[in-house]
């Protein structure tokens, strides 16, 4: 009785807006396989680089993530994990090995000092590595705990989770300027770097 | 010390006499002065300025031209014995008319003592002093961070340049007083002067007369670089 | 029993080559019993001279085996190194700029990020390098507590120095072992201050804390289970054939040459120098407690790791007492100058509010002077010079980096070595680029 109602005239099969079952299905096995084996380039610097590996070690354990293989070339990585802080010096360094490492690829910026430059708000330091490379997660902390970076990790992954293979722009190389060197407009940089918030008023010398 | 590994113990020149303790109740001013100052004073009465006790330390202030003779006869006389150079660095003042300081910092193990040098220099003139290289190996590194922070040249040193800073780098010298925190350049500028460095630039000119590695740059980088191009770090 | 032989050509890798350059093979028999001997090789031409460049090798800034963003060029000759050129500055934020522009307390925590593998030893230095500077004495709960602190901070960095320099030889084994003994350290920190690696423990005239109830229980456990694992590591490397054949003989470092270079901490010590600043110019009280320095007489690699594993086991020894002997009382000096005055008594006595308001809006003026007071930290000699013109913030805060001087030897020490010996003695130096570049 109630059962032989027949679909309403106005659905309608549109494949060019839905995805197909198969591409879904084929999203979710890449992605799935993609997220669960993610090998890392530890990027690491400083302090975040010692609770990087205080990670790696036994008692948090990066293995469960499918991360234990530490990928110290760029050419066989897959994420970035740059932990701890990078000073101008360092920045072409930087970039060159985000632009060595092959899609796909993503960055997580660990730390306070990779994420906006931390307490090191002079002359040297890069005020947030997005300035230089496009980052995925960001995990705040000074240094992050073990579980916090494990919780940036599993971030990324549900982030790499919900990609679609249709979605031609997601694996887009970022092109810096060619004169400037900048990927993002300079004005941008120097908003982004701009001291904010309470940071402005802890030294009481205007500085 | 006949062979280079016996054991080399501290203190060995004082005969006798306690074992160092904690120093308590250290007075702010006067306190006992280290006897070197005296011998200083005594030995190179035209570099000797004054010498004070702060906290416990003997500082000896040194007027610069003899430097280098002064620093030889603390570490060959063998009733100075100065065999260790701790550190090198430099003090600018908040006052624009004070002069700006080179300190170095010299320890004796032989005799357990520590020693303060200073030697000012008058901020108009070109800040140039010696280097006890010849005499401490361990200056090296020491005396080209104080070139890179505060552009005092040591006259002497085998291979003065920038060590923390990168080579090009244009804004000045950062730990003196009139370089501001943040640096003088915007930061999109500062970051596009970093990224910019060129990459045949991160060899100096030195490295690169390896493997005859000079002669396989191409034409126009071997041209820029003769011509004076300052390579990288 | 009749043995039977049989020829066997073996053709040699490169090195067998004749002057026309084809392979020169060298006869080998094989007996029944399966033992191979050479049988007299013919009459060869003698070897060509190998003619070659020396090559440019770039190690680095961003590589696994150099403790931190540290750049080696390399002249090599074969595998020979002949000449090392150290980049260092990739690491350098500004912490001395910065100095002058915070107070005392502010600065801090800046000690912890700058040696980062030994934050509460870099605080409890600055802590006594400041109370010098104002002229304060903190309560002898307090200088028991840094001792503490300093030798639990001396075995943490030894362990990082002994897990890394045994992942750069190819021992994967070590390293968890001394990552997880390094979380137990961790717990206690965390109980004390609040934070693992980046404590900022102390303040100018005391500690930020005191420690919490069972703290000591739980210290005690430590020492009564850390010597098994330090055990377990000289077990498996001080007499293994492969540790010792990487080691031995690499990096030699004279004593004179050691002193003259600025070496110090186990590095000078390796080389014959029992130089240890707890010993020849103590702080805290340290003659008061009974350990010993081991002092090597080779200086080479292998001696600097018998230095660090010996440390291990006598600060173990130093906190045991140091836990023995931990007395009663306020873990914090009284001077109200330097330190908050109790919230109760800022609300209620003119003179504390007073206090608490110069020390909050100003901070601690120390009077016009200047000091450096060096501790030993698990690098070397380690010190913080600070001079002062009365302000809240110094004029000059310079650090004396242990590593820096014992990097810059570097150059000295591997010419004439392979390049695999390289990695060894730069993990031998346990430089932390954190405090070279600063």
């Amino acid at each position: 009785m109630g059962l032989s109602q027949v679909a309403p005239a106005s659905t309608t099969f549109a494949p060019a807006t839905q995805e197909s079952w198969i591409a879904t299905r084929l999203d979710f096995l890449v992605n799935l396989s993609r997220s669960k084996s993610l090998w890392p380039m530890p990027f690491g610097t400083a302090c975040c680089a010692i609770e990087f590996m205080a990670t790696a070690a036994t008692r948090f354990d990066l293995a469960r993530f499918g991360m234990e293989r530490m990928s110290f070339s760029p050419r066989q990585a897959d994420v970035l994990i740059c932990a701890g802080r990078v000073p101008f010096k360092l920045a072409p360094v930087l970039r060159r090995i985000w632009q060595q490492m092959p899609q796909p690829k993503w960055c997580i910026s660990m730390g306070a000092c990779a994420s906006s430059g931390g307490m090191f708000d002079n002359y040297a330091v890069v005020q947030g590595i997005d300035t230089i490379i496009p980052v995925d997660v960001y995990v705040p902390g000074c240094p992050p705990r073990p579980e916090g970076l494990l919780y940036g990790i599993m971030m990324l992954q549900e982030k790499v989770m919900r990609e679609k293979m249709s979605d031609s722009a997601i694996r887009n190389e970022m092109e810096p300027d060619p004169a400037s060197g900048l990927y993002i407009p300079a004005s941008k940089i120097d908003e982004l770097s701009e001291p904010f918030g309470n940071s402005v008023q802890q030294t009481r010398s205007g500085l | 010390m006949s062979s280079p590994f016996a054991p080399v113990l501290p203190g060995s020149a004082i005969a006798g006499g306690a074992a160092p303790a904690t120093p308590r109740d250290v007075p702010e001013r006067g306190g006992p002065a280290n006897p070197s100052a005296a011998a200083i004073a005594a030995t190179f009465p035209a570099s000797f300025i004054r010498s004070e006790v702060v906290w416990g330390d003997t500082t000896v202030y040194l007027r610069g031209d003899n430097l280098i003779g002064v620093v030889r006869w603390l570490h060959d006389d063998p009733s100075q014995r100065y065999d260790y150079l701790s550190d090198v660095t430099a003090v600018e003042y908040r006052d624009p008319e004070q002069e700006l300081e080179v300190v170095w910092h010299l320890r004796s193990l032989p005799y357990r003592r520590f020693l303060r040098l200073k030697v000012p220099l008058a901020k108009g003139a070109p800040l140039v002093v010696d280097s006890v290289w010849p005499v401490y190996k361990g200056a090296d590194w020491l005396e080209r961070e104080c070139y890179d922070m505060f552009g005092i040249t040591f006259r002497g040193h085998p291979d003065l340049r920038r060590i923390l800073m990168w080579e090009s780098f244009r804004e000045g010298f950062p730990l003196r007083k009139d370089f501001p925190l943040r640096g003088r350049f915007s930061r999109a500028e500062q970051l596009r002067q970093a990224l910019s460095i060129t990459t045949e630039g991160r060899y100096s000119m030195e490295e690169l007369s390896v493997a005859q590695a000079f002669e396989d740059l191409p034409e126009d980088m071997r041209r820029r670089l003769s011509g004076g191009e300052r390579t990288g770090e | 029993m009749a043995t039977k032989t049989r020829t066997v050509e073996v053709a040699l890798g490169s090195a067998g080559v004749d002057a026309s350059g084809r392979a020169v093979r060298t006869p080998m028999t094989v007996t029944e019993n399966g033992a191979v001997s050479t049988l007299e090789p013919p009459a060869m031409a003698a070897a060509p001279e190998l003619q070659g460049e020396h090559m440019l090798i770039n190690i680095g800034p961003q590589h696994p085996a150099t403790h931190g963003v540290l750049r080696l060029v390399l002249e090599l000759d074969g595998e020979t190194v002949v000449r090392c050129i150290p980049h260092i500055g990739y690491l350098h934020c500004g912490f001395e700029k910065i100095g002058e522009y915070r107070q005392y307390n502010q600065i801090i925590p800046w000690t912890d990020r700058e040696d980062y593998l030994n934050s509460i030893g870099n605080n409890v230095a600055f802590s006594i390098g400041a109370e010098r500077l104002f002229g304060v004495e903190v309560p002898p709960r307090c200088t028991v507590l840094r001792v503490i602190a300093m030798e639990l901070s001396r075995i943490i960095s030894h362990l990082v120095w002994l897990g890394t320099t045994c992942i750069d030889l190819g021992a994967f084994t070590p390293f968890l072992w001394s990552f997880q003994e390094r979380e137990n350290v961790y717990n206690l920190l965390e109980s004390w201050v609040g934070a693992r690696l980046t404590t900022t423990a102390t303040r100018v005239g005391g500690m930020a804390a005191d420690i919490p109830d069972g703290w000591v229980e739980q210290l005690r456990g430590f020492i009564r289970t850390f010597p098994k694992t330090v055990d377990e590591c000289d077990r498996m490397l001080t007499k293994n054939g492969i540790w010792v054949g990487r080691t031995v003989g690499l990096g030699v470092m004279s004593s004179d040459e050691a002193i003259n270079h600025g070496l110090s901490g186990p590095m000078l010590r390796a080389s014959g120098v029992a130089y240890d600043v707890r010993k020849d110019f103590p702080y805290l009280d340290y003659e008061t407690y009974d350990f010993e320095v081991p002092v090597g007489s080779n200086g080479d690699v292998y001696d600097r790791y018998l230095v660090r594993v010996e440390e291990l086991r006598q600060s173990t020894r130093i906190l045991a007492q140091a836990v023995d002997r931990l007395p009663d009382g306020p873990v914090n000096s009284s001077d109200h100058r330097v330190i908050l005055p109790a919230k109760n008594r800022a609300m209620s006595d003119m003179e504390s509010m007073i206090h608490h308001f110069k020390q909050v809006m100003e901070g601690p003026r120390p009077p016009v002077g200047e000091v450096y007071v060096p501790v030993e930290s698990p690098k070397g000699e380690k010190g913080y010079y600070f001079v002062s013109d009365g302000t809240a913030k110094p004029v000059r805060w310079r650090i004396r980096p242990p590593s820096y001087v014992n990097l810059s030897a570097i150059p000295k020490m591997v010419e004439g070595h392979l390049l695999s010996d390289v990695i060894a003695i730069n993990a031998s130096i346990d430089i932390v680029m954190g405090e070279i570049d600063r």
